[in-house]
Order: C-alpha cells, then sequence, then structure tokens
C-alpha cells in the first residue's frame, strides 16, 4: 500500500527527501543552541566570562537562530511543495485511473463513493504526508542527538532511559493498536451518519410528505449519539498518552534527581550537569511523543490511504486488445450465443443464450417490459460491458480484437439516463466531434428535431446549459444528446428510450431523418412505445433476458402474445378516439 | 473527524462573541464538568510550573551543601523529591482528568449540537432545501461540526493552560526586572506582528487554495458522475486534460498556502532564541551596571524560555477558534431559520359513527377518521374523513413575482379521479405541493373536506393524503422497512399485500434476500421502475383517503403499467386521486381531466368529452404537441 502511494511522490521526490534534509540542520540548532545557552549563564553570567562573553555568545546565538530559522524555512517550503505535489499526482492518477474504469468498475464502487475517494481522502493522505515528511526524521534525530548528549554527560545515569523507553513504547503501542479499530468504527459511524443526513435532504419531499420528520430524528438521534459513543471509545484510549508521557517524564526526573543527587554528593557528578541532564530528559521524551502522535495520524489516515488504494488496484475489467483493430469493416452486428450476468459469480444470468444478427444499415427495434435486459443487451455492443459467454461480433470482428476508442467511435450510443455537461450547447454538443463546424453541428441538430428549439434559445448554440443541463426541458435534452451522437458520424447508434420524453410526431420526424440522412447506419431503437419502433426492419421481443421473438410489426402482431400485448395496452385508446383524424 | 488540524484561510465569523457565548450556552449543562476542567487545567499547569520551580532549590540547597560530606543526611533530600513527585503526580493526574472530562462534555456538546441541526432541518419548509444546496447543508454536518469537535478537544484547554502560563510567567518576569520585561514586550509585538502578516498572507492563499479545490471538486462530481457518457463517447483524454489545468492551479495555490502555514513554527521559536540573547546580552550589561543580580538574570533567562512557546500556540489556537466560530455561525444560522409555519387546529382522530348517524371521537384505530374541529366558542365538530377536495381561485407563486398558477378553480368529489396534464412548468406539480401544504397559497382557497387546509394541523394533512412522487426516494434499510415507511405498524402480512397490489412482489422475491435485501442509499441497485413500485407500494400500505401520483408510472413499461393497473384500480377504488402523467394512456379512465398551461386550466372534462372538443388535448393525445 505503501509502496503504491510512494510511486505518485514523483518528481517531487527531491522535495521530499530534501526537507527532511533541511530539517536535520534545523534540529541540530536546535539541539545545540540549548548548550550555548547554558553556557551563557554557567560562563558568562554565573562565571568569570563577563559581559563580552555574553555578548560573544550571545551573537552566535543568534548568528545560529538565523540559521536555524533558514533551515528550517527552506524545510517548510520544500514540505510544502513534496506534500501538496503529492496530492496533486495522487488526485491525477485516481482521476486518470476512474477515467479507464470501465461500466462495472463504476458500478462496483459507487459515484458516491468514488467522489468522496478523489475528495476527502485524498486530502487527508495530503496531511499525513506532509506529517511524515516533517516529523518522521525530525524525532528520531531529536531523539538520537539528545540520547548521545545525555550519555556524554553521564552514561552511568542515562541506564535510567533503559528502564523509561521500552515503558513507553510499549505502553503507545499498546494504545495504538487498541486505539485504531476504534478509529475504524469511528470512522464508519461518521460515514453512516452524514449518509443519514445527505439520504434526509434528498428525500425530504418523502419524509414531510409521509409526516416521518420525528421517526427520522429519532433515528438520527440513535446514529449521532452511536457516533458519540464511538468518538469517546476512540478517544479516551488516545488521551491516556499525555498524562502517561507526564508520568514517566517526571519519574525520570525525580529518579535522575535521586541517583544524580547521590552521584554529585559522592563528588562523582557536577551541578551543573546535572541540570543539562534534566533537560534532554524532556527531550527524548517528547520526541518519543511525537513519534507516538504521527503514529496516531497514519492509524487515522490509514482508512483513507487504503481506500484510495482500493480504487488504484481495480483491475480495469474491459482493456484494449492486442489486435486493436482500428477500422470497422460495417455496421453489422452478430450475437453467438451470447450470455451475460453483471456479477461474474453470480448465477443469475441477466442475458441468456442471445442470437441475433443485424445486417449493416438495418434498422433494429427492441422491445420488453421493465427488467427484461433491452439496455444490457445494447451496452454489449460498443464494449461497455464484457458478455459472460458466448461471442459478439461487429464488422465482422469479435468487439474483443478492436482498439476500444475505435469502437466507440463507431458505435454510438444515447443513453438512457443521460447526462449533459455544464457549459454551452456548442461544447456539450462538440463531444461527438471537437472539430465539428457550426454548420455541422446545425445539421445533427436538424436530423435529431433540436434545430428549432436550439435556435430559439437566447444566444443558439452559445446557450449556457448549466450543470446536468437543467436550463432544458427533458424531451429537449434527449434531442440534445441524440445530436451528440449523430455528430460521431458512427456506423451503428443505439437509441436507448432516448424519445420517451418527446412526442410521438417529434418522435416520427426524428425517425424519419434517420431513415432519410442515415442510410448506411446501423440503428437500435429501445423504445417503450410501439410507434418508436413499429416501422423498423426487424423488432425484437425480449423477455426476462431471452429472446421471445424477433420479427416486422405485422408479423409479431400476429403471432407474439407480448407484442401483442403491449401494443394493445398503448393502442386502444388512440384507435379508439384518434381514429377519426 | 479527529485528522490533522486542516489550516483554513481564517474565516471571519460576523459576530464572535455572541456565537462563543451561544457554544458556552450549549456546555451550560455541564457546568459542574467544566469548572472542574478549568480547575484541573489550572492545577496541571501550575504543577508543571511548580514542579520545574522546584527544581534550582532542590538543587542548591539540598544536593549542593551535602557535596563531599562523608555520611550526608539525605532525609531532607529525600523528603523534598517526594514533594516534587507528589506535586508532579497532582500534575499528571490533573491532565487526565481534564482531558478525560473534557472529551465527554465536547462530544456531548457536539452531539447536542447534531441533533438540533438535524431536528431542526426536517421541521424547515420545502422552500428551504429549493433556495440551498445538498452540497451547502451537507458541510454544515461535516466540515463546521469539525472545527467546533476541533476548538472543543483542543483549544478550549490549551487556551486556558497557555494563558495562565503566559500571565504567571510574564508576571514572575516583571517582579524579577521590570527593564528586561521591556525588551520581552518589544519582542513580543515584532512576534505578533509576524504572526499576523504570515497569518493575513496565509489566509490569503488559504482563500485561494479553498477557491481552486472547490473547483477540482466540483470537475470531479460532475465528471464522475458522467462517467458512462464519457466512456460512450470516448472522452476520456479531454476530460484529462481539462482537470490537469484545474489540478495545477490547485497544486500551485496549495503550495503557497501550505509554505506559511509551516513556515510559522520555526520563525516563532527561532525568534524566540534571539529574544533570548538579546535579553542575555541586556541582563549581562544591567549586571555589570550593578542594576541586576546575577540570581535574577538566570531566572529572567529561564522564564524567557518556557514564554514564547505558548504565546506561539495562542496565535494558532486563535485562528482555529475563528474558523470554529465562522462555521458554529452557519449552523446557529440553519437552526435559527424559521420552521415550517403551523397554526392548524383542526386534529385526524380515530373516529366511530353511531347508528343514528354521528361521528364521535375513540381513541383505536376504527378504519373511521374524521376531522375534529374545535370552534372559537368552545364547541367540538367532527367531520367524517372523505376525501373532498376544492381549489376556489388559487393563485401561487414560488417567488413573488413569478406567477406559476393563476385562478386554479376544481372541485374533486371523494372517490374522483382527477387528472393534471400539460407541459413541462405549466404548474400540474405545483398544484399536488399545495395541497399537501409543501407551500402555502397567498391569494385563494383550498378546501379539504370543506376545511380550509390552513386550518389543519401539517401532521394530520399529510397523514390523509399519500403521495408517490416523480423522484421516487427509498432509504437505507431493506425492501420491506422501505414500505413500511408508509405506515410504521404495518404487519408483515400488509406489507407484501401491498408490495402484491402494486405488482412489486414478484420482483422482491427474486432480490438475493427477498423483502430483507438491504437497499443501499436511494435505492441504487434497483432499477428506475422498481423503485417506482416500491413507492406505490409504500402509499399502498398507507391506505389514505387521497392519493397523489406524481408521474408515478413514469419508468415503468406500459406492458407491466398494464399488469399493475388492476392493482392500481383497486389502490385507488374509494379513494380521491390526482393523478399527474404523460403518457395520456394513464390518464384516459379518469373522472375529469385539466389541461394546464401557463398556469390555467385551459381545458377540462373527462376523455370523451375533450378529444370532441379537438382542442389541447385532443392534440396532445395524438401526438401532435410535445409534453415534457
Amino acid at each position: 500500500m505503501i509502496k503504491k502511494l510512494m510511486s505518485c511522490v514523483g518528481k517531487y521526490k527531491i522535495y521530499a527527501i530534501l526537507s527532511p534534509v533541511f530539517i536535520i540542520g534545523e534540529v541540530l540548532m536546535e539541539i545545540l543552541i540549548p548548550l550555548v545557552m547554558a553556557q551563557i549563564i554557567d560562563v558568562g553570567i554565573q562565571g568569570d566570562g563577563g559581559l563580552s562573553y555574553v555578548i560573544k555568545m550571545g551573537a552566535l546565538m543568534i548568528a545560529m537562530a538565523v540559521l536555524s530559522l533558514t533551515f528550517g524555512a527552506l524545510s517548510s517550503r520544500m514540505a510544502a511543495v513534496a506534500s501538496v505535489g503529492f496530492a496533486r499526482n495522487l488526485r491525477q492518477k485516481l482521476f486518470y485511473k476512474v477515467q479507464d474504469f470501465s461500466f462495472a468498475n463504476v458500478d462496483r464502487f459507487s459515484t458516491a463513493s468514488l467522489i468522496t475517494r478523489l475528495t476527502t481522502d485524498v486530502t487527508n493522505t495530503q496531511n499525513a504526508f506532509q506529517m511524515i515528511i516533517r516529523v518522521t526524521v525530525r524525532a528520531p534525530i531529536m531523539f538520537l542527538g539528545a540520547l548521545i548528549l545525555s550519555i556524554s554527560i553521564n552514561a552511568e545515569l542515562a541506564a535510567v532511559f533503559l528502564v523509561a523507553i521500552p515503558l513507553i513504547v510499549v505502553a503507545l503501542y499498546f494504545i495504538s493498536t487498541r486505539a485504531y479499530p476504534r478509529f475504524r468504527a469511528m470512522l464508519s459511524k461518521y460515514d453512516g451518519l452524514n449518509s443519514m443526513v445527505q439520504e434526509n435532504l434528498i428525500a425530504i419531499r418523502a419524509v414531510k410528505a409521509f409526516v416521518r420528520e420525528d421517526y427520522e430524528t429519532e433515528k438520527f438521534e440513535a446514529s449521532a449519539d452511536g457516533l458519540r459513543r464511538a468518538q469517546v471509545h476512540a478517544e479516551k484510549l488516545l488521551i491516556l498518552s499525555s498524562p502517561l508521557m507526564q508520568f514517566v517524564m517526571y519519574g525520570c526526573i525525580v529518579a535522575v534527581l535521586w541517583l544524580g543527587g547521590n552521584m554529585v554528593i559522592g563528588g562523582t557528578f557536577e551541578i551543573g550537569q546535572l541540570s543539562s541532564f534534566i533537560t534532554y530528559i524532556t527531550q527524548i521524551l517528547m520526541s518519543l511523543m511525537m513519534v507516538a502522535m504521527i503514529f496516531v495520524m497514519l492509524v487515522m489516515s490509514r482508512a483513507s490511504a487504503a481506500r484510495i488504494v482500493e480504487v488504484l488496484d481495480e483491475e480495469i475489467d474491459i482493456k484494449d486488445s492486442e489486435l486493436s483493430v482500428k477500422d470497422v469493416a460495417d455496421g453489422s452486428i452478430e450475437f453467438r450465443d451470447v450470455s451475460f450476468s453483471y456479477q461474474k459469480d453470480s448465477d443469475t444470468a441477466a442475458l441468456e443464450h442471445i442470437n441475433l444478427s443485424i445486417r449493416s444499415g438495418e434498422t433494429v427495434g427492441i422491445i420488453g417490459g421493465t427488467g427484461s435486459a433491452k439496455t444490457t443487451l445494447v451496452q454489449l455492443i460498443p464494449r461497455l460491458y464484457d458478455v459472460t459467454a458466448g461471442e459478439l461480433r461487429v464488422g465482422g470482428r469479435n468487439v474483443k480484437d478492436y482498439h476500444l476508442d475505435t469502437l466507440r467511435n463507431q458505435v454510438a450510443m444515447v443513453l438512457q439516463k443521460n447526462v449533459l455537461f455544464s457549459g454551452s450547447v456548442r461544447e456539450n454538443l462538440q463531444w461527438g466531434n471537437a472539430q465539428a463546424t457550426d454548420e455541422e453541428i446545425l445539421e445533427a441538430c436538424k436530423n435529431a428535431q433540436a434545430y428549432d428549439f436550439v435556435m430559439a434559445l437566447p444566444g443558439g448554440l452559445d446557450f449556457d446549459l448549466g450543470q446536468g443541463g437543467v436550463n432544458v426541458s427533458g424531451g429537449q435534452k434527449q434531442r440534445l444528446c441524440i445530436a451528440r451522437a449523430l455528430l460521431k458520424k458512427p456506423k451503428i447508434i443505439i437509441l436507448d428510450d432516448s424519445t420517451s420524453a418527446v412526442d410521438t410526431a417529434t418522435d416520427s420526424k426524428i425517425r424519419a431523418a434517420f431513415r432519410e440522412k442515415l442510410r448506411d447506419t446501423t440503428t437500435i431503437i429501445i423504445a417503450q412505445r410501439v410507434t418508436s419502433i413499429s416501422d423498423a426492419d426487424k423488432i425484437v421481443v425480449l423477455d426476462d433476458g431471452k429472446i421471445n421473438a424477433i420479427g416486422t410489426h405485422e408479423q409479431l402482431l400476429a403471432t407474439n402474445e407480448i407484442y401483442r400485448e403491449v401494443y394493445h395496452s398503448q393502442q386502444k385508446g388512440v384507435e379508439d378516439d384518434a381514429g377519426t383524424k | 473527524m479527529p485528522g490533522p488540524n486542516r489550516m483554513k484561510g481564517v474565516a471571519k465569523p460576523r459576530n464572535a462573541g455572541k456565537t462563543l457565548g451561544r457554544i458556552f450556552r450549549y456546555m451550560s449543562h455541564y457546568k459542574a464538568q467544566l469548572l472542574l476542567v478549568v480547575l484541573a487545567v489550572i492545577v496541571s499547569a501550575g504543577a508543571n510550573v511548580a514542579g520545574t520551580y522546584q527544581l534550582k532549590p532542590l538543587i542548591d540547597d539540598y544536593i549542593g551543601p551535602l557535596v563531599g560530606q562523608q555520611n550526608p543526611d539525605l532525609s531532607g533530600l529525600l523528603g523534598q523529591l517526594a514533594l516534587m513527585a507528589g506535586i508532579y503526580v497532582v500534575g499528571a493526574v490533573c491532565t487526565f482528568v481534564y482531558q478525560r472530562v473534557m472529551l465527554s462534555v465536547s462530544t456531548k456538546t457536539l452531539y447536542q449540537i447534531r441533533m438540533d441541526l438535524f431536528s431542526k432541518m426536517e421541521t424547515l419548509p420545502i422552500r428551504f432545501f429549493d433556495t440551498n444546496t445538498h452540497g451547502e447543508l451537507m458541510s454544515r454536518y461535516t466540515n463546521d461540526t469539525d472545527t467546533i469537535r476541533e476548538m472543543l478537544s483542543q483549544s478550549f484547554s490549551q487556551f486556558i493552560s497557555s494563558t495562565v502560563t503566559v500571565i504567571s510567567v510574564f508576571v514572575m518576569m516583571l517582579v524579577l526586572s521590570w527593564q528586561l520585561t521591556l525588551i520581552v514586550i518589544a519582542m513580543m509585538v515584532v512576534m505578533l506582528l509576524v504572526v499576523r502578516v504570515i497569518g493575513s498572507r496565509s489566509g490569503m492563499f488559504f482563500k485561494k487554495q479553498q477557491k481552486a479545490i472547490g473547483e477540482v471538486n466540483g470537475y470531479i462530481e460532475e465528471m464522475i458522475e458522467g462517467q458512462k457518457v464519457v466512456k460512450v463517447f470516448c472522452h476520456e483524454d479531454a476530460c484529462k486534460e481539462d482537470f490537469d489545468e484545474l489540478n495545477d492551479t490547485l497544486c500551485h495555490a496549495a503550495t503557497q498556502a501550505n509554505t506559511f502555514a509551516n513556515i510559522l513554527m520555526p520563525i516563532m521559536s527561532n525568534l524566540s532564541h534571539v529574544l533570548y540573547a538579546i535579553t542575555a546580552m541586556v541582563g549581562g550589561a544591567l549586571g555589570v551596571m550593578g542594576t541586576l543580580q546575577l540570581g535574577s538574570i538566570v531566572a529572567f533567562l529561564q522564564y524567557t524560555r518556557s514564554f514564547s512557546q505558548p504565546i506561539t500556540q495562542v496565535s494558532q489556537l486563535f485562528n482555529m477558534v475563528l474558523n470554529a466560530l465562522a462555521g458554529a455561525e452557519r449552523i446557529f444560522d440553519m437552526i435559527d431559520e424559521q420552521p415550517e409555519g403551523d397554526d392548524g387546529y383542526v386534529t385526524l382522530v380515530n373516529a366511530r359513527v353511531e347508528p343514528d348517524g354521528s361521528i364521535t371521537e375513540c381513541s383505536e384505530r376504527t378504519g373511521v377518521w374524521a376531522w375534529k374541529h374545535p370552534h372559537k366558542d368552545g364547541t367540538l365538530t367532527y367531520t367524517r374523513l372523505g376525501g373532498e377536495v376544492e381549489f376556489d381561485d388559487v393563485v401561487f407563486g414560488y417567488e413573488p413575482e413569478k406567477i406559476v398558477l393563476n385562478g386554479i378553480t376544481l372541485r374533486a368529489e371523494p372517490g374522483q379521479k382527477v387528472a393534471f396534464v400539460g407541459s413541462t412548468g405549466a404548474g400540474k406539480t405545483t398544484i399536488t405541493n399545495l395541497i399537501n401544504r409543501f407551500y402555502d397559497v397567498p391569494d385563494g382557497k383550498i378546501r379539504y373536506d370543506g376545511i380550509n387546509i390552513t386550518k389543519i394541523k401539517k401532521a394530520d394533512l399529510r397523514r390523509s393524503l399519500a403521495m408517490v412522487l416523480q423522484d421516487t426516494h427509498l432509504f437505507t434499510g431493506t425492501v420491506r422497512d422501505n414500505i413500511r415507511y408508509g405506515k410504521l405498524d404495518a404487519t408483515d402480512e400488509e406489507i407484501e399485500a401491498a408490495a402484491k397490489l402494486a405488482n412489486a412482489d414478484s420482483f422482491i422475491r427474486h432480490l438475493p434476500h427477498g423483502y430483507d435485501t438491504m437497499l443501499t442509499s436511494d435505492g441504487a441497485n434497483l432499477s428506475q421502475g422498481q423503485r417506482q413500485l416500491l413507492a406505490i407500494a409504500r402509499a399502498a400500505v398507507a391506505n389514505p383517503p387521497v392519493l397523489i401520483l406524481d408521474e408515478a408510472t413514469s419508468s415503468i413499461d406500459t406492458r407491466t403499467e398494464a399488469l399493475i393497473e388492476k392493482g392500481m384500480d383497486q389502490l385507488m377504488h374509494g379513494r380521491t386521486v390526482f393523478v399527474i402523467a404523460h403518457r395520456l394512456s394513464t390518464v384516459r379512465n379518469s373522472d375529469a381531466i385539466m389541461v394546464l398551461e401557463h398556469g390555467q386550466i385551459i381545458e377540462r372534462g373527462n376523455h370523451d368529452q375533450l378529444i370532441a372538443q379537438h382542442g389541447r388535448y385532443y392534440q396532445l393525445y395524438t401526438g401532435m404537441f410535445e409534453l415534457s
């Protein structure tokens, strides 16, 4: 995990290394300055050094302070550059990775969790990283420096540390390892609380309509109380560390005073040395405390880091083949005994034994009930998912042979749950073809029956759609999405229930335009309305993941029970009443 | 959440004092504990100072004189050490006590703030949720409570202990030498200026950083939500480019911001070294001149060492506190929001119809409901809940200057099915939002069983209506829990019956754990159509006299719709139903169809009448006019 994350340091490695180097300089000064301070007092003021000595040492001390400041500032700067750069690379790597995700990968994580991982978790990891490069070097150096100096003063007395240090290390280890699962538990309670709030924000109308405010508040109370308990449970362990440190530190001081005092009385030790020794006790234990703090921080950010690595480690299940064929011969499609299930190890197949062959340029309608796997079927064509069994061929080749971009550029798909992005109409349509001229864009709009309303928008193609395309109606959005797909000039176009909000007249105009202008393009239409597909070359009736029947409108009407049912559920009114028109 | 103190730009609270006072009011339930905390902090800080103070006399008086003695009497030293150990133990115990008590107080306070925030949020009118984005409201629960948490758990006690240290040290300094104290004060001013300059520079960069991070996160959100479209259009590389640009901007701003934040500590600690050196030099000079005793200089120098650290700490805490207060202010703003007003006094009660036809109230569930209407003269009348809804010249706009509904008058008899059709923005959903008083009507009246709905208690009004909304919202929990949402005390049999009615039973049984399948947040693992079926089941189990179906079947294919038609008919039987649908096969058999345009009813009648009229409905029906 660490290795994976460290690879993100990249070109900021030099800063990540330099920062601790400067910190070593800073810490050395920090260890040496107290020596100078002691000299000022012992020799300058209390001894016979006199004022000139004080001024000399004072100047030295100021010089050391300036040096230390320089080191400190440099290391701060380096640490900032390194940690921010690390976060930048990490975020970039994650974003790139997610861009490479297949639909199945995205499904596994859910968009909300991906967003948290790219935002909050990255920030947490960045902070931990900065802490590490700033403190992990400082603490051991300080520890070692102080330890060496104290041993050089009196090795016998330094034996106190043989008791104190293991005691502290064991205690801190015990505390941190015990705390980790408690903090994890707390974080997951925290997640739960947040998702409850979010849920309530989204569903506030349902809450109010069912008068469930009190019920929700009770639920929240349980959740908030659980969080409170978890927090106390976790932190009450952590707060043991500082009184514990105090106990050990003060214990050491008292012990050193007693033992050292006896040595002084016995004449084997100097009073001044005893004072310095006590100063170093503080430094040694403080540096241990710092290590403990990093340890705790790491424990807490470990959860975030793990979530990030999960994304980075996710295996992309759709990859470019070695063949990488860059050319799709034509718009023919062939399903050869294709089966598919969303979960690999699941035995509930979404599609079973699909055999279907579509000639280039044909128009095919697909119809079937909710959950009959219509969308699943067409998503296999541009390889948004890979078939579980069987073979799917486009343009006479297995889809897995194609370069992914080639395949997807030739197979345009208008998704059921379609999205427009913030930006102008033009920018959105250019997703289909970045080089498209206004003429081409308007041509696509005409074919998608979007031309009239686009021209009526204030600013026309420059009209800002707002995030998610909130500034246009559902039917308009759908037609823009169709225009966007048309701009790709694909060999195959798939409309997945893409005209559900468009009125029947416009719907038929779109189909007419398709017939006229896109004669060589294979068109697959998933629709709920029979009228949308009744003039297709062939209609596929799907039922529970299996092909129930294939035929033309007339054939199916004569022979297929499901098709007839659907047709009648929609047509009876129109025939009775509107037949007069 | 606990973690590094995220250094942020200092957001200035509008009224720091008032907000601080309010936080303290939350903590005032724990007066005794807080007093204990303050005492323990003072004792702990004092013990630390006192223990250190003992060091000098211990060495000078109990070790020094014994040096060289053959049989030294160590009892004095032992006694002194015991005293010192005693002081230290008290100090450490106090540290533990205040931290433990503070942990309990701060978590309880936070809990209370969260509870107040949430329970207040639940009472706020829909309008509030229309005007605030989810992200904004969420950050009250995340960022803003986090900063308060940090303040309570760290700043509060540190602030006291630092202040105690600074004040006591300062007093000791003054006692020792006013001349040297002047130097310290001068240096302090320099230090504070440095903190200020760096603080404001860093604040500026932090603001930039926050803006940049907002942009990056916004982009991430939009692109991940539209990920599937990105894939379909092979737009990954273009996205990466745009992202890199934003990410680099963030990187630049964040580097500056972090540099300034990091640099503060070395600057302060080294300035304190400079202070030490200067003090030593001046003190030495004063000593030579004889105005200052050597012992005092030494002591004074010791104090300067323990002076600057708490000062730095307080200045950093100060930023943290300001941030926390700004967060607290946003939280309190929301807690202070005006809740949904409700001055209704007509309530819904269980009732029994006596043999003579009169209605009396009773406590048990009878299946018969009545409106209990207290009058000014103290009398009570009961009106049986029927489901008659009447609009009388209703005018409404979400914003006062933008009228959405204009002069709507209609009447639905109990058991009638009324449909609204019309294009997006014509005001169909608005009408249903007025019936259940998500919004209040400024002009005109809406009556329910002849009672003006503003007189009915909102909760009771809503209990008498069930809605199946355009966007179906499911909650984390099992399928069973989600259906039970309509009626909390529904039995498993009732739930399954409702699911069967909505034709949801069969797909539920196909789920991995049937009715006990956990749904993730907002039911992401179900198809849109399945979610709608669950929402219908939820309404069915609620069993109210009035039903509002707002595009309830739009994601269900017509064949399934035909299958659930029987169930729906059963569900609608005997109830007043308002239906909004763009699929006209859904509204055909309504008793009355209202065609809305620009907030007005332009045609009304039943299907046959409207078709015969050859007006807008006819156009819609024959597909000559676009709905959405």
